[in-house]
This record gives C-alpha cells, sequence and structure tokens, in this order.
C-alpha cells in the first residue's frame, strides 16, 4: 500500500466532503432561488469528487469503503483543509471561501492531471471541468460584492479577515505531499497573482497580514470540525450500519 | 473504438438501449453516451459506463436499472463498473438525443455556448432572443434561461 498516496486521496476527498458539507447548509436558504440553487450544485459537485477520491482510497487500504472512510474516521483522523470547515458567516464569506478555494483547486488540478498515478488524473481531468463553473461562478460573485455597495463592500473585507489565515496551509507540502510531484512554489505563485486580479478587479486588496493558521492537513482541526462531524456522522453513530 | 463485439454483448447493448435518465426520460443512456461497453464471460455481464457529473444522483439509479432490465432479461450475474477515463463530454451525445431534448424543452448542447451566455435558441419558439439567469439550472447539466420572446423559461443542456 503506498501511504503517501493514501493520505493524499484522503486529504483531498475530506477538503472536498467538508466543503460540500458547509455549502449544503445553504439548501432552502440563499439570498435568492438561483443562487441557493448554484451554491447546492456545487456542493453536489464537490461530494462527487470526494465519493471518487473516498472510493480510490478504499480501493488501495482495503476492507473498507467510502461510506467507512467518510461516516466512520474522527475530528482528529480528518485531513481536510482548515479553510474548507470555517463557518458559512453571511453570504459575502461563503462566496469568499469558495472562490479561494476554487481557484486554489483549479490550479492544483493543472498540476495534478500530469500525475503519474493513472486513477488521480482520471478524477482530476473530470472534475476540473466542474471547478471550471466554480471559479467562474465564485469569481465574478467576488467581484459583484467587492465593487457593490458600501455594505457589501465593508462586508468582503470582514470576510477577507475571517479567511486569509486559513490560505497559507495550502501551499505548505506536509509529509505525505511531498511525493505527489505539485509544485508547491508555483501553486502559491499562480494562485496569488490570479487572486489579486480579481480582488482588483473587486476594488479589494490582499492583507498585509501573513500569520497563518495550519494543521488541518495534519489532523489538527479548529473547533468547527467537531461540530460538522456531529451532524454528518449522526445517524451511522446513532444506528451503526443503517442504510437507507 | 475497434473492439469485437460477440452476438450476445451486442444484444446486451442494444436491449440496455431502452434504459433512460431519471431526470430526463427522453434521453436513454445511449443518447447521452453514458453507456461504454459491455462484456460477458461465462454467465457473468460486465456493463460499462461513465458518469456525467461527479455527483450526478441519477448515475445510481441508472445503474440499477440497468441490472433491472437485464434481470428481465433472465441476466442474473451483472457488475457495472464506472470508468472515468476518458472524461464524459456532451459530444458524445447522439444527434437524435439532441433532437428528443429540444421537442422535450431543454436547448441542446451548442459549441457556440461552450461557456454559457446569452442568445441560446429558445427550445419553445427559437428565438435567440435569450437571456442567461444562471450557469447553475435544475441539474447539475443544466443553466437556466429566459426567453425574451415567448418569455417562457427554459433549460439549456450545458457543453461539457
Amino acid at each position: 500500500m503506498n501511504n503517501s498516496l493514501t493520505n493524499y486521496l484522503l486529504h483531498l476527498a475530506d477538503t472536498t466532503l467538508i466543503l460540500s458539507q458547509r455549502n449544503s447548509e445553504w439548501c432552502g436558504h440563499g439570498p435568492i432561488l438561483e443562487q441557493d440553487i448554484a451554491i447546492t450544485n456545487i456542493s453536489l459537485d464537490l461530494l462527487g469528487q470526494s465519493r471518487n477520491f473516498y472510493q480510490y482510497a478504499a480501493q488501495l487500504i482495503g476492507n473498507t469503503d467510502e461510506d467507512q472512510l467518510a461516516y466512520l474516521r474522527k475530528e482528529r483522523e480528518y485531513k481536510n483543509l482548515l479553510l474548507a470547515e470555517q463557518p458559512n458567516g453571511d453570504w459575502g464569506q461563503t462566496i469568499l471561501r469558495q472562490y479561494l478555494f476554487s481557484q486554489f483547486q483549479y490550479l492544483l488540478f493543472q498540476q495534478l492531471k500530469e500525475s503519474k498515478d493513472e486513477q488521480l488524473a482520471a478524477i482530476v481531468i473530470k472534475s476540473v471541468k466542474e471547478t471550471t463553473y466554480h471559479l467562474r461562478w465564485s469569481s465574478e460573485w467576488v467581484v459583484r460584492l467587492g465593487d457593490g455597495t458600501e455594505k457589501s463592500h465593508q462586508r468582503m473585507l470582514y470576510a477577507i479577515d475571517e479567511l486569509w489565515r486559513y490560505t497559507g496551509e495550502m501551499f505548505i507540502a506536509v509529509d505525505y505531499e511531498k511525493e505527489m510531484g505539485i509544485d508547491f512554489n508555483l501553486l502559491k505563485d499562480e494562485w496569488l497573482q490570479k487572486v489579486k486580479l480579481i480582488f482588483d478587479e473587486a476594488t479589494l486588496s490582499l492583507p498585509e497580514s501573513t500569520f497563518m493558521q495550519t494543521g488541518g492537513k495534519e489532523e489538527t482541526h479548529t473547533e468547527h470540525l467537531g461540530y460538522i462531524l456531529a451532524d454528518l456522522q449522526y445517524m451511522q453513530r446513532a444506528y451503526p450500519n443503517s442504510q437507507w | 473504438m475497434v473492439i469485437a463485439l460477440t452476438i450476445e454483448e451486442q444484444n446486451i447493448l442494444h436491449l440496455l438501449e431502452a434504459v433512460t435518465d431519471p431526470e430526463i426520460p427522453v434521453l436513454t443512456i445511449h443518447d447521452l453516451g453514458i453507456l461504454r461497453g459491455a462484456t460477458v464471460k461465462e454467465d457473468k455481464v460486465e456493463v460499462i459506463i461513465t458518469p456525467t457529473y461527479n455527483g450526478c444522483p441519477a448515475m445510481d439509479m441508472i445503474a440499477m436499472n440497468i441490472k433491472l432490465k437485464l434481470a428481465e432479461h433472465g441476466y442474473k450475474n451483472v457488475t457495472i463498473t464506472s470508468v472515468l477515463s476518458p472524461a464524459w463530454t456532451t459530444d458524445w451525445m447522439s444527434e437524435d438525443g439532441k433532437r428528443k431534448l429540444k421537442e422535450y424543452g431543454i436547448a441542446a448542447p451548442n459549441k457556440r455556448f461552450a461557456i454559457a451566455k446569452d442568445g441560446v435558441e429558445c427550445p419553445i419558439c427559437n428565438s435567440t432572443s435569450t437571456n442567461l439567469i444562471s450557469e447553475f439550472g435544475s441539474t447539475a447539466c443544466k443553466a437556466l434561461y429566459q426567453c425574451n420572446d415567448c418569455k417562457e423559461p427554459f433549460d439549456y443542456f450545458k457543453c461539457h
């Protein structure tokens, strides 16, 4: 069993699952119907990506499946990015979280498309088609809100304050990422460049603060993840092996 | 793709052409390009399908309907294998499928609108004076439009 690959797949699966779960909290609560549908569509796409990563990880681990990996691992076993587990806040904060993530995922997938691992590459080539929509939709919204009214602009500034510190860990390779053939320096440069372009258009500036919170990829989380898992895993914990 | 199919495999594919998409029942899995192949080894049948969108909930139902359809014809030992590569694209949708979509009231994928924008032809009155309402529609594969002439809202099956 290739441990690094398995851990990396779990990291990708956990991140997309948790962000999907967060976005799905908007179901029925979106600011307008079309955007409620959009955010939940994105949620569904992310869940689909997550299932592919879990299924592949389960195959490598053996004697387990996607459901066990999602429903029966504890908080200190989850390897998702801290950004994914942050609360929805207002619509602006949800939009910014999605944009910062989609911009990262899009660029990461450009590199992973070339992965030497054929199944990982296949999942990524399939998924990046969807990520392209997420990126276009969320960047348009960042611009609309940042360059919108005084109030929406203020809220975006607040969202940046809340979320920026969770972006740093995306570019710091942990042990299991080192063999994945990812150029993290390039990824960071490209990401910053793109984010700056969108922020400029949105009349927002990149924060000067460089303090970054890390740990998600190594199973140390903010207080939010436990609550998410309590919701997500409730049925399997209360009624083990239940099916529907 | 040149792979010699046995007569039985051809028959199975032919049977499965009747399985439809639960969300868009006018389209068969053959029209959509989801059905990629079938192999028979002794009494074991393997059907190969490819998902449209990763999270599409219709895929599980399609897999079940394939098993049911084959069971009707006596095939009991059936496995469904989902392959991701090459990634599904709307280019695989048959011309017949596109025609059926339009008749059903959904605008078919059109390369000129690879990125969804205003102007997709209204499937009801054929006007091209239409507005994109949202790039995300009632299912992952569709975008939402409104026609400025007949005023009807309609779905556009996105290029993917």
